[in-house]
């Protein structure tokens, strides 16, 4: 039964996604292309470039995709949405639980001393993962150029506004509409 | 209750809506509205909420939905700010394989793309800056050579969190001990 496998498969990859977004990717395509027959690599690198563009988390936009993808493939568009829904429903299902019982038990012991002290550990780390996070985005491992955010000296403007902006206290939201039209200006052949 | 649950629905559906590329793209997002605009949780306590969010499985930003939506309103709270973020995607990723999924290599919306990429960037560290302004200048060190550490030397941040956790605890147990042997020493 699609569906089962579709629930199960996805559980799996809420389960297992220690580390959210790019962490999951791996997962994903374990499930969906090595262990199912459900696309090619080339259809997964398509969903994460879907996923990129559009809003949301990836684990979500590739669960909805791949849902309606093989859903459709088995009995039409209906069927399609049916089994985004059920994709998006099971990857969100161990957040919910396991995210219910920790939220629970942290607040009930956040004054506890030791658990203080776990935290004032933790702060600092968690900052400097941060803080990764951006350095890897200006300069990422590979040097694909498709890879590459920071692309010619319009990219560090962009930068250094939107920096300034949120400084500021602009808006994210609206910093990020106005760097779309931005780009949009920039970087369309016109 | 209501308005508190709808308020929590709307806020984590915005996040949902402009969250581009996810995982620690969301945070400036999520900041602004539960932090900034609804003062729903301290800076302080923003940072404690990211730290249980990562701890879980699943994507962050479902975590810090369920994380933020329990606390100001215990289980309908953390169900109503989970449907809010996930709702967005779900529609739009439904509609773009409904109609068709090629807008990637349409031009207006590359070029949109590669002005937005940089902004990203620069919203992810300014909480960096803001965060680490809270803690003991001190731990700048821990910061930075955490960053450096993931970032040039690939080490696994799982390992980091694991270190960090120990030593915070023994550190707060070394001190109980010190606070212990001064009051007896009083006697």
């Amino acid at each position: 039964m699609i569906f089962w496998q579709l629930f199960v498969s996805y559980l799996k990859i809420g389960f297992f996604g220690f580390g959210g977004g790019y962490a999951m990717l791996s997962l994903i395509q374990n499930e969906v292309v090595v262990q199912h027959p459900w696309m090619t690599n080339a259809e997964f690198a398509d969903i994460v470039a879907v996923s990129q563009i559009t809003p949301g988390p990836i684990a979500i936009n590739s669960a909805t995709y791949v849902g309606y993808t093989v859903g459709a493939q088995a009995g039409g568009e209906w069927m399609g949405v049916l089994g985004a829904f059920v994709a998006t429903f099971s990857v969100s299902l161990p957040s919910l639980t396991l995210m219910l019982l920790l939220t629970h038990f942290f607040l009930k012991l956040r004054n506890n001393r030791y658990v203080e002290g776990l935290m004032k550990g933790l702060r600092p780390v968690v900052i400097g993962m941060i803080a990764s996070a951006a350095l890897l985005l200006i300069s990422p491992r590979g040097s694909d150029p498709g890879e590459q955010n920071f692309i010619d000296a319009w990219s560090w403007v962009l930068f250094s506004g939107v920096f300034v902006g949120s400084l500021f206290k602009i808006n994210p939201i609206l910093l990020i509409l106005l760097s779309a039209v931005a780009g949009f200006l920039i970087y369309f052949p016109w | 209750m209501m308005r508190l649950l709808w308020q929590l629905f709307s806020s984590f559906f915005r996040v949902g809506l402009f969250t581009f590329g996810g995982g620690f793209a969301m945070l400036p997002l999520i900041q602004n509205e539960v932090v900034d605009r609804h003062h729903w949780i301290e800076k302080q306590d923003f940072l404690d909420m990211m730290i249980v969010a990562q701890s879980a499985p699943g994507p962050i930003a479902l975590n810090s939905a369920v994380f933020v939506g329990y606390k100001m309103a215990r289980i309908w709270g953390a169900l109503v700010a989970l449907i809010g973020i996930v709702v967005p995607s779900f529609t739009i990723i439904l509609m773009i394989a409904l109609v068709f999924s090629d807008v990637r290599h349409n031009p207006v919306v590359d070029s949109a793309f590669k002005g937005m990429r940089p902004a990203v960037v620069a919203l992810i560290i300014i909480p960096v800056v803001d965060l680490a302004r809270k803690l003991h200048w001190s731990m700048s060190v821990v910061i930075v050579s955490v960053a450096f550490a993931i970032w040039k030397l690939e080490w696994s941040p799982i390992w980091m969190i694991a270190v960090a956790a120990v030593a915070g605890i023994a550190w707060e147990d070394y001190q109980a001990r010190r606070e212990l042997k001064a009051k007896n020493g009083k006697k």
